[in-house]
């Protein structure tokens, strides 16, 4: 495609260089934690899907059941597994996680300026990382699974058709929201809220309800790692206190009745 | 420490010299002034030690990206990088030629491949020729574009291209800059799409941020330039649903705006 330059003492060889200080003395810090905290959180996924049977207590679901899906098909084995692989790979395709776990999994490159630790690099052009191309579409369903957390979490303030607060209905409401921000700041929502389009003004009478849209998205977009972080650690806290209950290993504490 | 305390304070500096075949890092001694950056010291180191030392500078305010190089093995402008923020966490400074790059000689690379590769890229096509109306909502996410100085530290810093020498397969964070200011601007009637697959290689950049980090002008590179870029090859590859409701029409040519 591109020529390369002729000149002989240019050509592709390392410049015997290099500077002897490191780049950043304690790079590997943040790749070993984020490394750590997105295994630990897939292995507990990977549990919650794969050894449990319901994630029900009372009027509480555990955001890996919502929603309840296995139940309403009446399907016996694994019921998370029919609703939890939709955010499971929203957040494997997303843009932000793929900078995390290339750089914490794959050293690819483990941090800026560090050398790469893969020698065979292919980028996103095969698969099967060129499928988190497919991206909107996890998006696409991940919206429908917010819709119901947000049913699950109102269900969570019905105790036996009274309204009441617990702990529990908090930790869910708190769950819905955030996940609602982690997923309605996505890049795939701000492109196809307005990011596609090159001219929002040019066409007469085009309302530019598309322009503010995109807009407001690319504000909440400047903070989707940061919803991605919370939303996980809040899932993640969420489904272990309501399996907690389930457990009776604690109870939960009703701060309305 | 504060700034004035590090004031006539000589500070060893390590510097690159050498060519694209062979070379080594040397110390030199370089005396302290307030608010001294990098390419001062390199230019004290010039003036008074080594009148040899090659180094590319030009306006010395960050608005010329000549002095791109790495610092402690990180890509950064020498004429924004202060020197007390070193003396402060009491590290050596080391200072050598952007690594991408074949090196000419000491500190200066050779990035003429960066000006082949602009040559190649389609310029703007307008429907018409000028004088164009355009609307701040449709000029302003080009306005960041824009502010680029071409200081190639975001090419430096791209593993794909610092690593894997991939550059005949991917242009480098500069270029997918320029081909998403191309392609998002609204009286552009190129469909460029396909160029930025194929030719631009944008499949190649696994979204990890390192252009975006390192440039000075606060570029967000990969959030506003590549992942559209991504999002609009995804439209055009890997969207069927996209295809059903609109048909795989080309990009229509812009309509006048309106008076």
């Amino acid at each position: 495609m591109h020529d390369s330059l002729s000149h002989p003492s240019l050509s592709h060889q390392e410049p015997p260089h290099q500077t002897k200080a490191a780049t950043e003395r304690y790079f590997w810090i943040e790749p070993v934690l984020v490394g750590a905290a997105l295994a630990l959180f897939v292995l507990y996924s990977l549990w919650e899907v794969f050894f449990q049977v319901h994630g029900r207590y009372h009027n509480y679901l555990s955001p890996y059941f919502s929603p309840d899906l296995g139940r309403w098909l009446k399907i016996p084995v694994f019921p998370a597994l029919w609703v939890a692989w939709v955010p499971l790979l929203f957040r494997a395709s997303c843009y932000y996680y793929r900078r995390e776990y290339y750089r914490a999994w794959f050293g690819s490159p483990p941090a800026c300026a560090v050398p790469d630790r893969r020698t065979r690099y292919t980028g996103e052009t095969r698969p099967p990382m060129v499928w988190t191309y497919f991206h909107r579409f996890f998006f696409y369903l991940s919206t429908v699974v917010v819709v119901f957390l947000w049913v699950d979490a109102l269900h969570g303030f019905d105790f036996g058709g009274r309204f009441g607060i617990g702990l529990g209905s908090l930790l869910l409401l708190v769950d819905a929201a955030l996940l609602s921000l982690y997923t309605f700041s996505c890049h795939a929502f701000r492109h196809l809220a307005g990011g596609n389009l090159n001219c929002y003004r040019c066409k007469p009478r085009r309302p530019r309800a598309r322009y503010h849209l995109w807009r407001v998205i690319s504000r909440l977009n400047q903070h989707h790692g940061l919803y991605a972080w919370i939303s996980m650690f809040w899932v993640w806290g969420t489904a272990v206190y309501v399996r907690l209950l389930i457990l009776g290993l604690i109870r939960d504490p009703r701060l309305l009745r | 420490m504060t700034e004035d305390g590090f004031r006539g304070r000589e500070v060893p500096i390590w510097i690159f010299r050498g060519d694209g075949l062979s070379g080594e890092e040397r110390q030199y001694m370089v005396e302290l002034s307030p608010g001294m950056v990098v390419l001062d010291a390199v230019l004290y180191v010039q003036q008074h030690e080594a009148p040899d030392l090659a180094v590319r500078w030009n306006c010395k305010a960050a608005h010329c990206g000549s002095c791109g190089a790495e610092v402690n093995g990180r890509p950064r402008l020498l004429c924004k990088t202060r020197m007390d923020d070193y003396m402060r966490r009491n590290e050596a400074v080391h200072v050598g030629p952007m690594k991408t790059f074949p090196v000419i000689r000491d500190l200066v690379p050779d990035i003429r491949k960066n000006y082949e590769i602009a040559r190649r890229i389609p310029p703007f096509t307008p429907a018409h020729p000028a004088p164009f109306q355009l609307w701040p909502e449709d000029v302003e996410r080009l306005k960041e574009f824009r502010r680029c100085i071409e200081c190639f530290l975001c090419q430096d810093v791209c593993h794909v291209l610092r690593d894997h020498h991939r550059l005949d397969h991917y242009m480098g964070p500069r270029f997918m800059l320029k081909l998403a200011e191309l392609d998002m601007h609204p009286l552009d009637t190129r469909d460029r799409t396909p160029y930025v697959r194929r030719e631009g290689g944008v499949d190649w950049c696994n979204v990890t941020r390192c252009c975006s980090d390192v440039c000075p002008e606060a570029i967000a590179i990969t959030e506003n330039a590549i992942i559209p870029l991504k999002e609009r090859v995804a439209d055009r590859y890997f969207d069927p649903i996209r295809d059903f409701w609109r048909g795989r029409s080309r990009r229509p040519a812009p309509e006048p705006p309106e008076k």
